[in-house]
């Protein structure tokens, strides 16, 4: 996408970012990919798409089929249901999961890694402990410890997966913070007046925004993948609640000798192009965004 | 040296409270009383308030953590809610199968992924590297229990090159079921792994020493195994020692979809019966595992980096 690519003026980090992200082919279609998924979310959210999705419309386990209507395309479930909706609905929830469960985690990472590398001393240990402590504990049995506290359903997992996946991100946070609190910058802000809130969010901030948003799309890898793993265990969206590309590929296990693959393929169609989107983007994003990296 | 490791282990109990209250802390703000559970539909008040002195539910929070802490210590962690065994005696077998079916495979992966690893970091940027790399990506983009599904789907009951799923608990005759997961494993391992250590390979190439090695005349092969391997090897050291835990807590859906009675099948089961002592007791202990083979490859990685101690 060179022509766009060549519109881009300007040289800040951000305008030099994006004209490397437009160059690079497969980041720009990875983007694509991504608002793809977004626009069917929101649609599915707003019943514009996918809303008869409990909706009995032929007989059970149907094969995929060309011939009647588009719902049939993907097969039917064994409740006669449409596959095809059923796969739309899991977009829904597969995004839903990763952004939720994002907005729980980055907020934590951001200000856990903020206050311990900008303040050090005392809060720093306090805080480093803590993080220690959690990551300490192997992720899929803290998962599993949360599902079990809190009951099943889709929202568990969103925070389960939440308060698990911040840990990282506060890592990366913290080791900016203590490289830019000593720059001159913020020496020259704190001279004018400015206070510790103001240093940290509108100063330092920003110049480790592009961390936050590589966070914030790695999120997605792992909540979309995790959900899947959750639900096998018996501890993700409960039945009736929604459909999710989790419930399908279990539903699977018990299909597949009966020869319907149609579900576990479709959810897998479905999952693999925004997951391999989410890491080919938080790659090329890094690459653009990471000085060192320019020759 | 010494100072160090004193620092380090002292440095671990703080850890080890934090997480067994963080995990004491989210079990018991688990919904339901544990005692109506055990007790059945015909509890009386006695029977009940027996069953609460017995499991020590009827005392203050600090001494139901510090009961936590000694059960921890003296590895005794009473009985199962389901099959009335002793935890410990169900997770001294679990861990046992558990490692004889990830430990070789481990082994298996590593190798595998470094070779390929450090000939891609050698030819970066060329076609294969790309190629490799971008399956790679796309191999993790496929949900582990797609693999699972499919492998057993297609390679065991359609095709029948495997047993599609089983157990025999003699040495010599498990390998046989062994073998399918064992595939499944290198398909979900390899990926990560060898982008893992196709970027320390790539992070020692453009350093001086390499280039230092490269204009005295050395060839390729040997600044490859004697220099930089020999660097690289304290991060991929690190790496499979801090692995160790989670061999021992096995690959918890292989062994649940392939029946295979190892300490991940047991937790997966313990959930769903809601045996709380059992998924309580392979918590905390798999935490310490992994709070132990955390503090190890520390240790390992200051006796071979000696910069280490000076942080």
């Amino acid at each position: 996408m060179k022509f766009l690519a060549n519109k881009v003026n300007g040289n800040s980090l951000w305008s030099d970012a994006l004209r490397r992200l437009l160059r690079d082919n497969l980041a720009f279609w990875s983007f694509i990919t991504i608002a793809l998924y977004l626009i069917i979310a929101v649609l599915v959210r707003f019943n514009l798409i996918g809303s008869e999705w409990q909706e009995t419309i032929g007989s059970s386990r149907a094969a995929p089929t060309f011939n009647g209507s588009y719902l049939e395309w993907f097969g039917l479930d064994i409740f006669g249901r449409s596959v095809l909706t059923k796969t739309l609905q899991g977009t829904y929830t597969a995004m839903y999961v990763g952004f939720v469960s994002s907005l729980i985690a980055i907020p934590i990472g951001v200000v856990m890694g903020a206050l311990a590398g900008y303040f050090g001393g005392w809060i720093d240990d306090l805080i480093t402990w803590f993080y220690t402590t959690l990551s300490n504990i192997p992720e899929i049995l803290m998962l599993v410890a949360i599902a079990i506290a809190l009951g099943k359903g889709i929202d568990t997992v969103c925070v389960a997966l939440g308060v698990t996946s911040w840990v990282g991100l506060a890592r990366l946070i913290r080791a900016e913070f203590m490289k830019h609190k000593n720059r001159e910058y913020v020496a020259a802000a704190q001279a004018l007046g400015s206070s510790h809130a103001r240093r940290i969010f509108k100063h330092i901030f920003p110049n480790v925004l592009h961390i936050v948003i590589i966070g914030f799309s790695l999120r997605f890898v792992v909540a979309i993948k995790s959900e899947v793993v959750l639900t096998y265990l018996g501890l993700g969206a409960e039945i009736g609640e929604r459909a999710s590309w989790g419930i399908m590929i279990s539903d699977a296990s018990g299909e597949l000798v009966q020869g319907v693959w149609w579900g576990l393929v479709s959810a897998t169609m479905g999952m693999f192009p925004i997951v391999l989107a989410f890491s080919l983007f938080s790659d090329a994003f890094r690459d653009a965004v990471d000085p060192k990296l320019r020759t | 040296m010494f100072a160090y490791i004193v620092r380090r282990l002292l440095y671990a109990i703080p850890i080890l409270l934090g997480t067994t209250f963080i995990l004491f802390v989210i079990f018991n703000i688990v919904p339901g009383d544990p005692a109506l559970q055990l007790a059945g539909k015909h509890a009386t008040v006695e029977s009940l308030a027996t069953i609460r002195a017995e499991l020590g539910l009827d005392k203050p929070w600090y001494l139901q953590y510090f009961d936590l802490l000694k059960q921890l210590l003296s590895f005794d962690f009473g009985r199962s809610y389901a099959t009335k065994m002793k935890i410990t005696d169900m997770i001294r077998e679990g861990a046992g199968t558990s490692f004889s079916l990830t430990f070789p495979v481990f082994i298996m992966s590593t190798i595998i992924s470094l070779v390929i690893g450090v000939v891609i970091a050698i030819k970066r940027g060329s076609l294969v590297d790309k190629t490799i790399v971008t399956l790679s990506v796309a191999a993790q983009s496929v949900s582990i229990l797609v693999y699972i599904l499919a492998g057993q789907y297609v390679l065991a009951y359609q095709w029948g090159w495997f047993p599609i799923s089983g157990f025999d608990p003699s040495w010599v005759d498990r390998w046989q079921y062994f073998m399918l997961p064992w595939l499944i494993y290198l398909c979900l391992a390899v990926a990560p792994e060898l982008r893992f250590y196709r970027t320390i390979i790539l992070d020692e190439l453009y350093q001086d020493y390499v280039r230092t090695a490269r204009s005295k005349g050395l060839g390729t092969k040997t600044i490859m195994l004697k220099h930089v391997l020999k660097n690289a090897m304290i991060p991929i050291l690190t790496n499979l020692v801090i692995s160790i835990p989670f061999l021992i807590l096995g690959a918890l859906l292989l062994e649940s979809y392939f029946q295979i009675p190892g300490l991940g099948d047991l937790i997966i089961k313990a959930i769903a019966n809601s045996d709380r002592p059992v998924i309580i007791s392979v918590t905390v202990l798999g935490t310490a595992a992994y709070i132990v083979f955390n503090l190890l490859s520390d240790i390992m990685y200051a006796l071979v980096d000696p910069r280490v101690q000076l942080k």
